[in-house]
């Protein structure tokens, strides 16, 4: 049976925390084992970071959405935002040497290293992080289509 | 839920007790205020005991990794002690594990000062 849950969220710490809070308790309800949880509950709260700070920049009058949606195969979690949008190709590696000891960069990098699947839609209207988590898919490690 | 600290002194080393989430907000802006305060009244033996952390974030690694940076370039030392299996795998991770002096016993880190 598929079932989507949505949210219309402000541009603050509290959504964040929201976020990540929906996300642990829908995840377990769906019965993934503990450790998935957390690695659910942690990349939504890093996609949620991103649109409220990177995204949104605390804009009063801007808004993140935050849709999760159940369907025999997956848990498919959408994080959008109404920011001017993102440049992937300005993201460094975070794994670097010459990065390594730098004090942010490692959100998008959390979530690919947490979900099957990240995808993300930047616009100049906004961004679009769809994270995807199967619901009998390897623990972790595996990664596909990953962006 | 929220991040909790206190310090005490073991042998001229500071030892820094932490407890609950060092997330983006008010636990990453205590732990930086935390460290600075006391590099600022010359304790620069820094031990982050993070047994009591539960969770932490891409802000609360950042801020570690500000924390380590700022001692050291003080003059310092920070290691962490009594890291738990998460806040251990995500910096397996992010390769920061070995960045990172971590001890699991508190007196072989006070000892491992120089």
């Amino acid at each position: 049976m598929e079932q989507t849950i949505s949210y219309t969220l402000d541009s603050t710490l509290e959504t964040v925390d929201h976020a990540e809070e929906s996300a642990t308790r829908i995840a377990t309800e769906l019965g993934f084992p503990e450790d998935e949880v957390m690695q659910i509950s942690m990349a939504v709260r890093e996609g949620a970071v991103n649109a409220v700070l990177h995204g949104n920049a605390y804009a009063p009058d801007k808004k993140v959405i935050l849709a999760f949606e159940h369907t025999q195969e997956d848990l498919v979690i959408t994080i959008r935002d109404q920011g001017r949008g993102i440049d992937l190709g300005c993201i460094p590696n975070p794994l670097a040497p010459e990065n390594l000891l730098k004090t942010s960069g490692r959100g998008i990098f959390l979530m690919r290293s947490f979900m099957d699947v990240v995808e993300i839609r930047p616009s100049q209207t906004g961004t679009e992080i769809k994270l995807i988590k199967h619901v009998h898919g390897p623990s972790g490690g595996g990664k596909e289509g990953s962006q | 839920m929220s991040m909790k600290l206190s310090t005490r002194q073991v042998d001229g080393v500071t030892i820094v007790d932490c407890s609950g989430r060092i997330t983006l907000g008010e636990g990453s802006v205590m732990m930086r205020d935390t460290v600075r305060d006391l590099l600022s009244k010359g304790n620069k033996k820094i031990v982050l005991n993070l047994g009591e952390v539960n969770y932490i974030d891409s802000s609360g690694i950042g801020e570690l990794v500000s924390a380590f940076t700022t001692t050291k370039n003080q003059g310092g030392e920070l290691k962490l002690l009594n890291l738990t299996k998460k806040v251990h795998d995500l910096l397996q991770i992010t390769k920061l594990y070995t960045v990172f002096d971590v001890k699991d016993d508190e007196a072989a880190a006070v000892k491992a000062f120089k």
